[in-house]
């Protein structure tokens, strides 16, 4: 790390100016070096400043040390990619080519990931044709290609999918999205407005209150807001019962592909039990109207504890009992072990995040490394498990449940009393601030810049499934392509949430 | 060629949707569930043949032939197979080896009409259903194979009708392993967990499902009918063996026998509650086993 770049946590607003502004070559050096000493990538953005040239910023997290850093460059035109010394970049500087035209010379993948039109003024030029690129093809006599979606046989999101295969084994798969683009991320830099809060919401609709905590926190940090106790605490119940929710649903739809059908019928159904559970607190299952700017927008009364512990008792005695079916049954266990494996040396490359990081045995998890809110004072221990395979995914998936509701049953037990909302204030003008939050699916990271105003200049979301999809084309190499889905469901990453 | 001989072809024409109907019930009982109507299957049916049906423009008459061809196919393997006491309506020294290529007829004009449509998964599903087809030829003529040898009749109907009491008291073990051969044969061949899941809505690991998907409306029915009579005729055979109580009165022998078929989807539905299933590299070592039982019972027989 270079010593002239401001090291700073996570949810704390830095003055703009304060972010040095590197030479091309000393802001490769910088990023470079500083993944290789084990920082991770969390966010690498393009930004049009004054109307005209583009910068590139880079969010660095080093867990040693819980800190993160940023440093900035200027780039038009054409630039020598990262991608090369930096794999973590190769989707970024895809993102950052597609959005402002800036071309990483060099990288070795360089298509469309979302298919819109160039975000950058002045340039006119046509939105392509979704899905519509040169794919990684093979040619061979018996080698044949396989395409799946957008439009699919179950209700899922769409994506594009192509298989090279040699009969029923995968050499590539290539993944072509962009089919829910629709333009959220612009749309949040012209606030906070009234609306900026439901688009935060509405980002990923099953991570509502892992996107809405990140988008609070960096409005809190930018306007100097102090979350209360009662406000932060609930918070964090209502992310881990988030994590519950949608990681009790990945094990009975894992059960489901496997065509176990007893977990997937008990799973689902204890799914909507912790659903409802985010429904006492706020009144909706999937966290609407639960966190706002400076706390959390609905308290949980006193004399309602009872319930919400009894009813939390009793959807975990019932999910102990459908996991214990789950993991008993030899069958289920011979589908998931040893398929769709990510090497732990892939997945640092990649800089995977969330479950499927730690289900190759990395300990990787913002709650730990960089934490905010309740996570400050409060520990979850990180779950993992090595052998990175569905197994592995889906295991860590349970630890983490089990270690969730202990988290939500002591907090619950001892809520604080007091205001759960401190209105925040306008924000500083020219400042930047990093929210990260542990979402179910792994590192959220907003980005939020401010100009002379204190309105937001730049809105940057990363969605953990921004990270992720080059796992899941990695964990299909060699594999069988029956086993897609399983696989799939294994990471279960969001289209919408890469998509925005 | 007796009335009475038309009894086991119009019983399975009327009844063979409902054995789905119990694997189903079953299935969903286990899992908590209240589950589907046991009629659900014919009102899928009904349904089916109220719609129109779409062709893809890259489709011949191959693929508008193909289940026809597939029903009538099953049904003329269905005039071979005996119900109970009610005899078939044709049998003939060796019927049992044109039940077996009737079966494949049936077999390849399905998977001719899903390699018409020049979709790579149809072609995928159509390698892996013939791939196991195949395999499971073997154990399924071994067991029949069996039969034969124990009761000396090349013909289903007598061969069939000849497994009593008295067979199974003397070639009790043969008689279970060519049952559990044969089931896992009936299994494969109707898509059923562990090698096949019909429930999935993923084409990529479907087998037999994936094959059909461009079919639509009544020509989807036909393909589901035709299913559902496979899977009838191959339930009566093993019921046949499984059954052996002859009282003497054809109709108490026929509610018995059907009360066999109602037990078998039952047992279907709780195989598909209990387990996983098999990753498709596996499936062939199932068959190889299945093979393994019929083959052994064979030798039992042969003694």
């Amino acid at each position: 790390m270079s010593s002239s770049s401001p090291s700073f946590h996570a949810a704390e607003a830095i003055p703009l100016a304060n972010v040095p502004e590197l030479r091309m070559p000393e802001f490769r050096d910088a990023v470079v070096s500083s993944v290789n000493g084990g920082a991770s990538l969390s966010a690498l953005l393009g930004r049009q400043r004054d109307g005209r040239y583009l910068e590139l910023l880079a969010v660095l997290a080093n867990a040693a040390t819980g800190r993160l850093s940023i440093v900035r460059t200027t780039a038009d035109g054409a630039y020598p990619c990262l991608t090369l010394d930096c794999p973590q970049a190769h989707w970024f500087e895809r993102e950052i080519a597609e959005q402002w035209g800036a071309i990483p010379e060099g990288h070795p993948w360089l298509k469309p990931i979302r298919f819109h039109a160039l975000h950058r003024n002045g340039v006119v030029a046509e939105a392509p044709a979704p899905g519509v690129t040169n794919f990684f093809s093979m040619r061979g006599e018996e080698v044949h290609e396989v395409a799946v979606g957008p439009v699919h046989a179950g209700i899922i999101e769409p994506g594009h999918f192509r298989f090279q295969c040699h009969g029923e084994r995968v050499f590539h798969l290539e993944i072509a999205l962009g089919y829910q683009h629709r333009g959220v991320e612009r749309a949040l830099a012209s606030g906070p407005d009234k609306r900026t809060i439901h688009l935060a919401e509405t980002l990923c609709g099953d991570t509502t209150v892992g996107h809405t905590t990140a988008y609070c926190e960096a409005l809190e940090a930018l306007s100097d807001t102090q979350v209360p106790p009662a406000g932060q605490v609930l918070r964090g119940v209502a992310l881990e019962l988030e994590r519950m929710a949608n990681h009790c649903g990945d094990l009975g739809a894992l059960a489901g592909d496997v065509g176990y059908l007893p977990s997937a019928a008990y799973f689902g159904r204890i799914r909507g039990d912790f659903l409802n559970l985010t429904a006492m607190l706020c009144g909706s299952r999937f966290g609407r109207g639960m966190i706002r700017p400076g706390g959390v927008g609905f308290g949980l009364a006193r004399d309602r504890t009872a319930e919400f512990l009894k009813r939390l008792k009793d959807a975990f005695r019932d999910l102990s009992d459908a996991a214990v079916q789950l993991w008993d049954r030899p069958s289920v266990q011979a589908r998931f072990e040893d398929t769709g494996p990510v090497s732990r040396e892939d997945c640092i490359a990649l800089g995977l995040v969330g479950p499927a990081a730690r289900a190759c045995g990395i300990e990787r998890d913002v709650r730990r490394d960089f934490p905010s809110g309740i996570f400050r004072s409060v520990q979850i221990p990180v779950s993992k498990w090595d052998s990175g395979d569905v197994f592995a995914r889906a295991w860590v998936r349970w630890l983490e449940i089990q270690r969730s509701e202990t988290f939500v049953r002591e907090q619950i037990a001892s809520l604080p009393g007091g205001s759960e909302l401190e209105r925040p204030g306008p924000l500083r003008p020219n400042h930047l601030a990093v929210a990260m939050v542990e979402g179910w699916r792994g590192e959220i990271c907003h980005v939020a810049i401010t100009d002379s105003q204190g309105s937001f200049a730049h809105y940057k979301v990363v969605d953990p499934s921004f990270h992720n999809w080059m796992g899941l084309a990695l964990a299909m190499r060699g594999q069988q392509i029956s086993d897609f889905p399983l696989c799939n469901k294994s990471f279960n990453l969001s289209y919408c949430g890469h998509d925005l | 060629m007796k009335p009475q001989s038309a009894f086991p072809l119009l019983l399975a024409i009327a009844l063979a949707p409902m054995v789905q109907g119990i694997i189903n019930r079953t299935k969903a009982i286990v899992a908590g569930r209240a589950g589907q109507p046991l009629m659900q299957p014919y009102l899928d049916l009904a349904k089916l043949l109220r719609k129109g049906a779409v062709y893809s423009e890259t489709a011949s008459w191959v693929f508008r032939t193909a289940p026809a061809v597939g029903l009538s196919a099953i049904i003329c393997a269905g005039a071979l197979i005996p119900f109970a006491a009610f005899p078939s309506l044709t049998h003939f020294g060796g019927d049992l080896v044109l039940l077996g290529y009737l079966l494949a007829l049936g077999r390849f004009a399905i998977v001719l009409g899903a390699l018409d449509t020049g979709s790579s998964f149809e072609g995928m599903g159509a390698s892996r259903e013939i791939a196991f087809a195949a395999l499971a030829e073997a154990p399924l003529f071994l067991a029949l194979a069996a039969i034969v040898r124990e009761t000396g009749s090349l013909s289903l109907t007598p061969a069939l009708g000849a497994v009593s009491i008295n067979v199974w008291n003397h070639a009790a073990p043969s008689m279970c392993l060519t049952i559990g051969a044969l089931l896992i044969v009936f299994l494969t061949e109707n898509a059923r967990i562990p090698v096949d899941d019909p429930t999935t809505h993923l084409e990529l690991t479907m087998i037999h499902e994936v094959m059909v998907l461009d079919h639509s409306g009544p020509d989807f029915a036909i393909v589901q009918y035709s299913a559902a009579l496979k899977m009838w005729f191959l339930g009566a055979i093993i019921v046949a063996i499984a059954v052996p109580w002859h009282v003497g009165n054809a109709l108490a022998d026929a509610a018995c026998a059907l009360a066999g078929i109602a037990a078998l989807g039952i047992v279907t539905g709780l195989i598909e509650a209990s387990m996983a299933r098999l990753r498709l590299l596996r499936v062939p070592t199932l068959l190889l086993t299945a093979a393994m039982l019929s083959a052994l019972a064979f030798v039992m027989v042969a003694k």
